[in-house]
């Protein structure tokens, strides 16, 4: 992706204006060769640069996944990696929205590891349901959970904007989607409470939190008690992952976003019998996995969210 | 009709029941049934067998599942592709259970009471 791209200028006014008929006035989202990507933001072509903070969201990496739709998932999550640290603008840090592994295996955690500390940036993780198989969350909090409350959420700060790393993925009740549990919804509300609603909120957690397929279990049960908590707030974006595809809902100030896998694609809501993984054209599969780039700019409302395939 | 008459039929009637529930359970030996878990459902979703039989589930997937009772009676550890996990009902209840990894994943156990235990005259 270009800077001008990233900006906003390579995209044609009649373009942004076929793509914003429901997005209101959020994110430019556009689809280039059946892919949906979203590319900037409208009216922001001309924004300083001064200020700027960049960060990567990487998901989905399912290390030690080797069935069908991808027997390489370790490999294609060193693709990614080698991606990120291709690009011109050296993000400040990484997010992954967790399914680090697929099994929670300790050899697992430590391929993982060993791929993405190449990257050699700070990456502040949240758990899939992948991540937690041993009962008590050990594996996982013993090696991401330093500093953080419960099944692994907190909370820090970045030029101005606050994120919060968020759990739904343990204590899931029969028949339910992703849960986040009253515990964990009383430390949102404290950790936003006193805090200026001009300040831009970047929420991550693995379920998407907003209800984008409830017949496969996409989506979070309370989450409207989370988003109410966050509804003063200027500026909200929800980083998901999970569904392996990406997904985009502005509303009113929040902008819902999920990112590709970097393992294997999942089918769209209800195009398949079941949310497994999808096989498709060993050709095409680095065309549906890949990381997202997202860019603040100080003075801006909304966040340009880039997603990057492996390969276009 | 005697009393020895009653009882010869009703331990008569009572083979007759095990060997029907058997053949429903869809099982060779009769203390065994298989619940299959593909496509992100449990098959047959729900299931009646008799008390003392032992239920096996298979993934059939390339996901891995879990098979969780809502009462926190048994549950099994994840379930990679071609994983089994079984588990013994011995006593006679509906058990509903789940996948912990993908809630909306649900079946149940239906154990009915073994014959001869409660076939009086």
């Amino acid at each position: 992706m270009t800077s001008d791209q990233r900006d906003g200028r390579g995209v044609s006014r009649r373009k942004i204006l076929e793509c914003m008929t429901w997005a209101g006035t959020g994110v430019l989202w556009t689809v280039a060769g059946g892919m949906p990507r979203s590319i900037g933001i409208i009216g922001e072509a001309t924004a300083a640069e001064a200020s700027r903070l960049t960060f990567l969201q990487i998901s989905d990496s399912h290390v030690g996944f080797d069935k069908p739709a991808n027997p390489n998932a370790l490999g294609t999550l060193e693709e990614a990696i080698n991606k990120i640290n291709a690009l011109g603008v050296k993000p400040s840090f990484i997010i992954h929205t967790g399914d680090i592994t697929h099994l929670s295996k300790p050899s697992e955690f430590d391929d993982a590891d060993r791929i993405i500390s190449q990257a050699r940036l700070d990456v502040h993780y949240v758990p899939g349901e992948h991540d937690v198989l041993d009962e008590d969350v050990k594996l996982y909090r013993d090696r991401y959970g330093r500093g953080t409350k419960g099944a692994g959420w907190y909370s820090f700060d970045a030029n101005g904007v606050h994120f919060i790393g968020l759990v739904n993925v343990v204590d899931l009740k029969a028949g339910g989607l992703g849960n986040l549990g009253n515990e964990q919804l009383e430390w949102l509300e404290d950790d936003l409470k006193g805090r200026a609603a001009s300040t831009p909120i970047v929420v991550f957690a693995h379920i998407p939190l907003w209800s984008v397929y409830p017949a496969w279990g996409w989506g979070t049960e309370d989450a409207t008690r989370a988003l109410d908590y966050l509804k003063r707030f200027g500026s909200v974006t929800v980083l998901n992952g999970h569904i392996h595809q990406i997904m985009q809902k502005v509303e009113g100030n929040v902008t819902f976003h999920t990112a590709m896998s970097t393992a294997f694609p999942q089918p769209a809501p209800g195009a398949a019998s079941s949310p497994g993984p999808m096989k498709v054209d060993d050709d095409k599969l680095r065309s549906v996995l890949g990381v997202t780039d997202v860019v603040f700019r100080r003075g801006q409302q909304r966040l340009a969210i880039i997603d990057q395939p492996l390969q276009r | 009709m005697s009393t020895i008459k009653i009882r010869v039929a009703a331990a008569l009637a009572a083979a007759l029941f095990v060997a029907a529930a058997s053949f429903a359970a869809g099982s060779a030996s009769g203390a065994d049934a298989e619940v299959e878990i593909d496509q992100f459902a449990f098959f047959p979703q729900r299931i009646t067998v008799m008390a003392g039989t032992t239920v096996t589930w298979i993934n059939e997937d390339d996901a891995p599942h879990t098979v969780a009772s809502s009462s926190k009676l048994f549950k099994s550890k994840a379930l990679d592709t071609r994983d089994k996990y079984s588990f013994t009902f011995t006593a006679p209840g509906t058990y509903a259970y789940f996948c912990s990894l993908h809630p909306h994943m649900t079946g149940a156990v239906v154990v009915e009471a073994a014959s001869g235990t409660d076939a009086g005259p």
